[in-house]
């Protein structure tokens, strides 16, 4: 870890102010020191934010949930309009990481996780993501844990969240406030697929802080379920996660909701087979149906195939559990 | 003589406890001083080749960096062989750290960083550039096992006809598994603290399973005298085997300390606790020939297995195969295969914990060709022999355990038909396997001293890495000298205490054990004498009509406390040392522990996620000091079994030449989520040939057969054999 200077601001525009291409903001740190620790990220400043007032939940006018940004992963899993409302998140958030980590853990903080791709966690190796143009020794070593969806010759990393996979099931709205002022940032856009930029993570500007997450008002509470599937039962990245979401009225889908996880650079999500599966009735076969279209893209690795295989059943069961919460079909 | 307290047998809590769980117990990384400097190790990145240029200019520059040290400046060390050659080497030329400009594998230190502090250490470390001259590696031994050549070890030679009897064999198997590289990682990362003394000696506080190999091997390496080098390891966090051998931050740390006339730390970071020994992948073959009524008629076993190109690491893998059945005609084949990579080193139940992988797996894909119960078939061909020895065995309760743990586990109820028991989507599946390892003795010393309060303390230079050496050797004193377990104090883990074997091979309870029985013994024949000569009413007493109990010693009504015969003795405090060894009467003997597990596993059947869901764990080991840390260590090796079988394998990139998964996020073992109920069970085994305790050692034994117990269960549960190991769920889907 290098040396640095270190600040910890009061508000919200202090902290935007004092943010420069060599600084980072610092909540939780559980990702942060880590990446400091291997010398993987060498901030000359840290901005510790956890003294700002983003520690609250509140409603919106439109029925919906803000989070503030320094709300902990625990305390969010946690809480009754949580636990009532988005199930889906709570379940997300709890299949992730450790008690410990969740503890320490932020929203804003979840949202900016780096891959946990070997080859990026080790200074000593090529990785286009930690040295762009250095090479990528994933694409052709080991790619068990890596994409099938959406990666580029220059990066086959995934993002490591479950929290987000449910966040853009949810279609949640990033605020972020900057140099320039507060904008909003549309889930699905907030993450980047890595092209040939792969140490671009997402659309955040390096001035520019989140300060809340906001949930919309459907939290799809009747029917929804978040599965995860990894190597060991706790403290493992998913091999693949589904969050799946649907709104029924008796046996028929009006809408629904498929986000997964494990398999691309941002929670991958497919728009065609959601509203294919609007208007559909819930069955094994339209469940699997909608998993084979989703799965048609996919591009695996050497190594990662399996995924595809994986994918494909988490997603009919994902889809099939979330159907029976609330004792339906 | 008796001694009529039983501490032995009671489940009597850690008596450093206290200690560890409060922070009191230092560990080697945990030794303050004033003006302590700190090391770090720069680790290479190349598998093979040789260093250019180091630059450390940019790290010389930052205020408060002493010195960076590498193969051009550092202090003088051996430059033969036979100095680094530890109580534990392979057959080869040791690894020197920083002793020229090859680079041997990927992670090797190639130079020290000397800091006020440890922060500093680091950072200053990553600012060091290394030019190399980088050659052709390989590190995949699949891709040269066709090179392999024959392991340096003595195999028992072939017996009967192996090919004749397999060839005309009604019923076969011929299988193939592999297992992968598994790191150690005890909790502890490997330290040491060498405190430099103002007489230019050093006291180095290390994580080692030998503190008198330390000691050697720093003397030797840095052709110190005896004197000049003491080394302590009062409590090491867990070890496995990565303590077996002087570890690279050793050196280091005296390299620095001697150059500088300061005292020095160097701790390894958790990245480079996969930068030395580990177990070594194999790949293994199995041939089981049977008559249809199952009787074993052939047995070949092969291993190839993988090491440096520096040294020869061998271990029991193959000859369990040769052991543990009854089989007249059996071939066993160990080779190796040198790669750009560090030597092995032996990990918990080394060898036997691969080996049984093979031949367990086997035993059970041969029970079902044959439709054979797989215990009904292993009880077909029970060796009341050790056949690789033509030795009885001096006791051997297998049948106890299988009989025991099926009953614990209910095996009764099981439907051999694979896919035939289901929970919901949970496919269940409930497999066994056995286990065997060998009870070992080897040469201890202890010694004994009493003092005028009564205090008895006994010293030898063991260790505890986390096994309770320090409980079950103050049971064993208390009870052998009838003096009470609160009075009785045991110190190990100073390389000046009277000598003991590495704490390794599950030897430790019965080689110093027998030692600190023997010096009890001892000291009481002293006291006794002293008991004659000054109190009238012992003056003809003999051994055999006096009793020990209590603090006291007793004759009928007579009774004098053994503190008045400490004062009276005129020695202060009144002291004897013993040397221990193997009995004679083993000679004609096998000695060994057995085990059999049972394994319920849950596999769902479209996710092919696996939870052990109920393990029972059947062990005869003799005489057990205390069954609470006895079961321990069955417990550590049934939860490191599960891993065996299902997380654990270092992911080795072959085209850098390096360990990838270098973390405890990505190198998988069990979590508490990943495992169930575990029930152990001790059978009863009485042996008066293995040693004078009875006792046999469990630290190994534990995690032998799991691993292929817990494979047997899934295909029980699936249909499906998967032989390349861990079983991850991607093999089930």
């Amino acid at each position: 870890m290098n040396p640095f200077h270190y600040s910890k601001p009061d508000t919200v525009q202090a902290a935007v102010d004092l943010s420069s291409p060599v600084s980072r903001f610092i909540a939780g740190g559980t990702n942060l020191l880590d990446l400091m620790k291997e010398n993987l990220t060498r901030p000359e400043h840290l901005i510790d934010i956890t003294g700002l007032p983003l520690a609250d939940l509140s409603e919106t006018p439109s029925g919906g949930v803000m989070i503030g940004a320094l709300v902990s992963n625990a305390d969010l899993a946690w809480h009754p309009w949580i636990q009532r409302r988005y199930p889906l998140l709570s379940q997300a958030i709890l299949a992730g990481a450790s008690p410990q980590l969740r503890n320490m853990a932020s929203t804003g903080g979840n949202l900016l996780q780096r891959t946990r791709c070997y080859y990026f966690y080790d200074a000593n190796v090529p990785c286009n993501k930690r040295r762009p143009g250095s090479g990528c020794p994933a694409r052709d070593g080991l790619n068990r844990m890596h994409a099938i969806f959406g990666a580029s010759d220059q990066c086959v990393a995934t993002h490591p969240s479950d929290m987000c996979v449910a966040l853009a099931a949810l279609e949640a709205v990033v605020h972020v406030v900057g140099r320039g002022g507060a904008r909003t940032i549309e889930f699905a856009d907030f993450h980047r697929l890595p092209g040939d930029a792969p140490e671009r993570d997402n659309q955040l500007a390096d001035d520019e802080l989140i300060t809340a997450i906001e949930l919309p008002a459907a939290g799809f509470a009747e029917h929804s379920h978040y599965l995860k599937i990894r190597d060991r039962a706790s403290y493992a990245f998913a091999l693949v996660s589904v969050a799946a979401a649907l709104e029924l009225d008796g046996p028929v889908i009006r809408q629904a909701r498929l986000a997964l996880g494990g398999v691309a650079h941002k929670p991958w999500r497919d728009r065609a087979v959601e509203s294919w599966l609007s208007g559909q009735t819930v069955s094994r076969e339209t469940f699997t149906a909608a998993a084979d279209a989703l799965l048609q893209s996919a591009e695996p690795l050497e190594h990662n195939g399996f995924k595809v295989r994986l994918a494909r059943r988490a997603v009919v069961r994902a889809l099939s559990d979330a159907a029976l919460v609330g004792g339906q079909a | 003589m008796n001694a009529s307290s039983k501490s032995i047998g009671q489940p009597l809590d850690r008596v450093d406890g206290l200690l560890k769980i409060t922070g009191q117990a230092r560990y080697a990384g945990e030794y303050p001083e004033d003006g302590l400097l700190h090391g770090s190790v720069v680790s290479g990145s190349i598998a093979r080749g040789r260093v250019r240029r180091i630059d450390a200019s940019r790290a010389l520059t930052l205020p408060g960096v002493v010195t960076v040290i590498d193969h051009t400046n550092r202090p003088r060390i051996a430059s033969d062989d036979e100095p680094y050659q530890d109580a534990d080497a392979a057959e080869g030329s040791p690894f020197r750290p920083l002793y020229n400009d090859q680079v041997l594998y990927s992670g090797q230190p190639l130079a020290l960083v000397i800091a006020e502090n440890l922060e500093l250490a680091r950072y200053a470390g990553s600012l060091i550039e290394i030019e190399y001259e980088a050659q052709d590696h390989q590190t995949d031994l699949a891709i040269l096992q066709n090179e392999a050549h024959p392991a340096p070890a003595e195999l028992p030679k072939p017996r009967g006809n192996f090919q004749g009897e397999y060839a005309s064999s009604a019923l076969s198997v011929d299988v193939s598994y592999s297992t992968p590289i598994e790191h150690h990682n005890p909790m502890e990362p490997h330290a040491s603290t060498v405190l430099y003394q103002p007489d230019g000696s050093l006291h180095i506080h290390d994580k080692t399973q030998g503190t008198q190999n330390c000691q050697a091997y720093v003397q030797k390496v840095f052709g110190l005298e005896k004197d000049q080098v003491r080394v302590f390891a009062a409590y090491v966090g867990g070890a496995f085997g990565s303590g077996l051998r002087p570890q690279y931050q050793l050196p280091l740390a005296v390299m620095a300390a001697l150059a500088l006339k300061r005292s020095v730390r160097v701790s390894l970071t958790r990245q480079q606790m996969f930068t030395f020994g580990y177990r070594p992948r194999t790949l293994q073959r199995v041939q089981l020939g049977a008559a249809a009524n199952g009787r074993l008629l052939a047995v070949a076993h092969t291993a190839i297995g993988q090491t440096s190109r520096f040294e020869d690491f061998t271990e029991h893998v193959v000859e369990w195969s040769g052991m543990l059945y009854h089989c007249d005609n059996v071939e066993l084949t160990y080779k190796l295969v040198p790669l750009d990579v560090y030597t092995p080193l032996d990990m918990r139940a080394p060898g036997a914990a691969l080996g049984l992988i093979g031949l367990e797996c086997a035993m059970d894909e041969l029970a079902c060709a044959l439709a054979i119960d797989p215990i009904q078939l292993r009880l077909l061909n029970y060796a009341e022999r050790n056949e690789n020895e033509g030795k009885p065995y001096s006791s051997k309760e297998l049948r106890e355990c299988y009989a025991q743990g099926a009953r614990r586990f209910g095996w009764d109820k099981r439907n051999p038909e694979p896919r035939s028991m289901r929970e919901g989507r949970q496919l269940v599946g409930w497999g066994m396997a056995g286990g065997v390892w060998e009870a070992m003795q080897q040469k201890a010393s202890a010694r004994a001293s009493l003092d005028a309060n009564g205090q008895l303390t006994v010293s030898s230079a063991t260790t505890d890495i986390g096994t309770g050496t320090y409980t079950v050797m103050t049971q064993i004193a208390a009870q052998a000298s009838g003096i009470s377990l609160e009075n009785v104090t045991f110190i190990l883990g100073d390389s000046s205490l009277p000598t003991a074997p590495l704490q390794g091979g599950s030897f430790t309870v019965s080689s110093v054990g027998t030692a600190v029985q023997q010096a009890c013994e001892a000291l009481n024949e002293k006291l006794l004498a002293v008991a004659r000569q000054t109190c009238p009413a012992f003056a003809g007493a003999t051994l055999e009509q006096v009793t020990f109990a209590d603090g006291q010693l007793r004759l009928g009504e007579a009774c004098v406390s053994l503190a008045e015969l400490a004062q009276k003795s005129g020695e202060t405090p009144l002291q004897v040392q013993v040397t221990a060894e193997p009995e004679e009467k083993r000679q004609a003997y096998a000695t060994a522990t057995h085990s059999a597990v049972f394994v319920e596993v849950l596999v769902d059947e479209d996710l092919g996620t696996v939870k052990v869901n109920r393990v029972v764990s059947a062990i005869a080991a003799g005489r057990v000091i205390n069954p609470k840390t006895a079961r321990s260590q069955i417990l550590g090796g049934v939860v490191w079994g599960v891993g065996m079988a299902l997380h654990e394998e270092t992911l080795t990139d072959h085209a850098l030449g390096r360990h990838m998964n270098h973390s405890l996020a990505e190198y998988h073992v069990p979590v508490n989520a990943d495992i169930g109920d575990i029930d152990v069970v001790f059978v009863d085994e009485h042996d008066e040939i293995v040693n004078a305790l009875g006792s046999k050692g469990v630290g190994e034994i534990g995690i032998v057969g799991v691993a292929a117990a817990v494979a047997n269960a899934i295909y029980h549960a699936t249909g499906k054999r998967v032989r390349d190991f861990p079983i991850t769920l991607d093999k089930l889907l």
